[in-house]
């Protein structure tokens, strides 16, 4: 069976400088997989890459075995989702409009629509009340969780999360973190997740994909870094987590 | 009769006026019902131009010519001589008042030993007829207020030579005709360095409070007694003949053609002043027109019947028409134009300077050159396209900036969504771009209320009639009941779409 998502040799540049440098890597399903490494690292560029948002400039993206094209772009869309770490909310639509923009444009059945909202809703633990508001009327956290909650409306095979959790406070984040892995774990979700942290790399992802100006250094567990470091590199930024040392 | 006129209409330009009706016919219906009640007007058409004597000459001959039964409208005020004759050659107007100097230096451009015989032959390879003169000779002239030209001792023009430090004021038409200004300053040895440009019936208030010395003057000018002015004598002939006459399209029934020609040789100078002076007494050129009908009382005569409030609906009704008609028009073609120019690109930048090119022609300019092609005229329609035109820029603009100012989270979102792209438009972008647009849209309308008023430079009504008119007479009364409910317009525009917003920008932009 082909791995869910497969990068074959793809490089990206942008002007000059190599965003990505020629890569491979698979992601496999009903795994998370998390994507670490300093600003600039290309792990950004990467999931951009998968979602389309950005063109390759060379090498190829495998979706379930099948090379992704402009052609089959848009409808392999609607299989993934994705979250930001601003939550890219419709400022103009209710929370719950947000959530159900896709399916409604899709003409989904109104019932089911309803069905699938109550679902997310207590998935996410996100009170079904508030979804009359505006985005701008929900807190950071909420607007976080309507965000996951429209990622997640079609049941995509695969979810990408930019940061998703970078800009919320500590005791805001400790609970989404908490919540976030639930919600992986129940939906058997295949996940791909990008942060700065590795703590909550840790504690979020089945693998961790360390990358150093556009290369992938080393993939594995906490453990597998710490133990058996590919480099110098990787000791370096492990030690920089200084949260990491009362753990 | 009124066939030949319908035939004569036919004739002036189908090629190009098809295509361009089907065009409004395919997207606005409404607008083809409207415009068409005034495209196929029955009555004959009389232009003037915008100063007292035209207007009076052609209410004279639309009396005359109601008198022998034919319907007859006057078109007062149009522009100048290149918008009415514009007007004539397409058969806009059956006819107007002209001067036998303008046609020659003008129209034709012909040097001045042309005999009437061979200006009627070149008038009639474009369909126009001439009579023949009516008696006066109206000239142009320099006029000085009485006590400045005795203080310098200045007499003929000539005497100007000496003195440069007086300041001209000048009717922007005499600043470029090819006998106006710059001829005459060559011929003269004048000095050119204190000109300005100036209306016509402003640059009298001027000369008065001294903000100008010398000013151009048509010598049966009724306000050259009125003021105590003095015309400065044309010592070295320079001014060529102005003998006032009518030109008409040679189409005209005979009977009409008649009675035009019965008022040849019946206005001598001082008759001609003294019609200008009353129509400028009363504000009233139909009374002008009852003097030289030996002040027999005249029942059909509009003006005199309308009620302020029936003329201040009319006047308003129009503008409104105007300006909506051609509001709406810039939305259904600013709204795309701005959405490609957020793209940017080559074609984004050139929608940009063409739109805002266009803001830069001056309203005659572009009203000039609307007026020839032939399914625009003098009718309203022409108005209408420039205020368009004009309306395009704001909307434009706003519509480009308001999309390009989208953060790139949210288009990023809309994209990764799968949205297709009209979807992004339709139910992302322009959603959140409404405030910016409709503030484009806002501004469109209020400088549109503004503008309306250049339709009376083409006779096409609306506030700007008694605007122009005003400043003609001088009458600052005239003035503000044109320049009033146009102002008041605008505020109540600026209102009415500050509660739109309430209505079209989604509530969660607003909080």
């Amino acid at each position: 069976m082909h791995p869910l998502v497969e990068l074959i040799g793809v490089s990206k540049k942008f002007g000059a400088a190599a965003a990505l440098r020629s890569t491979n890597l698979a992601f496999q399903r009903g795994k998370t997989t998390v994507l670490i490494g300093p600003s600039g690292c290309g792990k950004s560029t990467l999931l951009r890459l998968i979602i389309g948002l950005l063109e390759p400039d060379g090498g190829t993206i495998h979706f379930n075995g099948i090379p992704v094209t402009a052609t089959n772009l848009a409808q392999l869309r609607r299989r993934i989702g994705y979250v930001i770490q601003d939550g890219g909310l419709f400022p103009h639509l209710t929370a719950r409009k947000n959530v159900l923009l896709m399916a409604t444009h899709l003409k989904k059945p109104a019932g089911e629509m309803q069905r699938r909202l109550s679902e997310l809703s207590a998935l996410t633990r996100f009170p079904e009340a508030a979804l009359d508001r505006y985005p701008i009327e929900l807190s950071g956290g909420q607007r976080q969780r309507i965000s996951l909650m429209r990622a997640l409306a079609l049941s995509p095979e695969l979810l990408l999360l930019d940061e998703p959790l970078g800009a919320l406070d500590p005791l805001v984040r400790a609970a989404l973190q908490k919540d976030l892995k639930e919600i992986f774990a129940r939906l058997k979700q295949t996940a791909i997740l990008v942060t700065h942290d590795l703590a909550e790399a840790a504690y979020l992802g089945d693998e961790i994909v360390l990358m150093n100006e556009g290369r992938v250094v080393q993939i594995g567990t906490l453990e597998d870094l710490r133990t058996k470091p590919a480099s110098a590199f990787v000791t370096e930024f492990i030690n920089a987590q200084r949260s990491l040392a009362v753990l | 009769m009124k066939r030949m006129r319908k035939a004569g209409k036919k004739e002036s330009g189908r090629g190009l006026c098809a295509p361009i009706s089907r065009f409004y016919f395919s997207c606005v219906p409404a607008f083809l019902i409207l415009f068409s009640s005034s495209a196929v007007a029955e009555p004959l058409i009389i232009g003037s131009k915008k100063f007292t004597e035209s207007y009076v000459l052609a209410e004279i001959a639309k009396r005359a010519i109601e008198n022998a039964g034919v319907p007859v409208e006057h078109r007062q005020g149009m522009g100048g001589t290149i918008i009415l004759w514009q007007a004539l050659r397409s058969d806009q107007i059956s006819f107007y008042p002209e001067y036998t100097g303008t046609i020659g230096e003008e129209i034709l451009k012909t040097p001045p030993t042309t005999t009437p015989a061979e200006m009627r032959n070149q008038l009639a390879k474009f369909g126009v007829g001439m009579t023949g003169e009516l008696g006066f000779n109206n000239t142009y002239a320099l006029v000085m207020q009485r006590t400045a030209a005795e203080k310098r001792q200045i007499r003929r023009i000539s005497d100007l030579r000496s003195h440069p430090e007086l300041k001209f004021g000048l009717t922007h038409e005499f600043l470029d005709r090819r006998d106006g200004w710059r001829p005459l300053a060559e011929k003269y040895q004048l000095p050119t360095q204190n000109i300005v440009g100036i209306d016509h019936g402003l640059g009298y208030e001027a000369l008065r409070n001294d903000s100008i010395d010398v000013k151009d003057a048509y010598s049966t000018d009724a306000k050259i007694g009125d003021n105590d002015l003095v015309v400065l004598e044309d010592d070295l002939q320079f001014f060529p003949q102005y003998k006032a006459v009518f030109l008409y399209r040679l189409t005209l029934p005979a009977n009409v053609i008649v009675v035009l020609r019965s008022m040849e040789g019946t206005l001598d100078e001082k008759r001609m002043i003294q019609l200008n002076a009353e129509a400028e007494r009363t504000k009233n050129y139909a009374r002008a027109a009852d003097l030289y009908f030996g002040d027999a009382a005249s029942p059909q005569t509009r003006s005199i019947g309308e009620t302020f409030a029936h003329k201040l609906w009319r006047w308003t009704s129009r503008h409104l028409e105007l300006a909506g008609i051609s509001l709406f028009l810039s939305i259904l073609a600013g709204v795309p134009l701005g959405i490609a120019a957020s793209r940017g690109g080559a074609l984004g930048q050139a929608i940009l300077s063409v739109t805002g090119a266009v803001q830069t022609i001056p309203s005659l300019a572009l009203l000039a050159l609307l007026v020839p092609v032939p399914y625009f005229g003098i009718s309203p329609r022409t108005a209408i396209a420039a205020l368009f035109l004009y309306g395009l820029l704001p909307i434009v603009r706003n519509t480009a900036t308001g999309l390009q100012d989208i953060a790139l989270p949210i288009r990023e979102s809309a994209i990764a969504l799968g949205l297709e792209p009209s979807a992004r438009l339709w139910k992302i972008y322009l959603p959140i771009a409404s405030r910016t647009i409709l503030g484009g849209i806002k501004t469109s309308a209020v400088i549109n209320i503004g503008t309306a008023t250049l339709a009376a430079l083409i006779g096409a009504g609306g506030l700007g009639e008694p605007i122009l008119s005003g400043l003609n007479l001088n009458d600052h009364v005239t003035i503000l009941q044109g320049a009033i409910p146009a102002a008041v317009l605008a505020l109540l525009v600026q209102w009415s779409f500050e509660l739109l917003d309430r209505l079209l920008i989604p509530k969660g932009l607003r909080l």
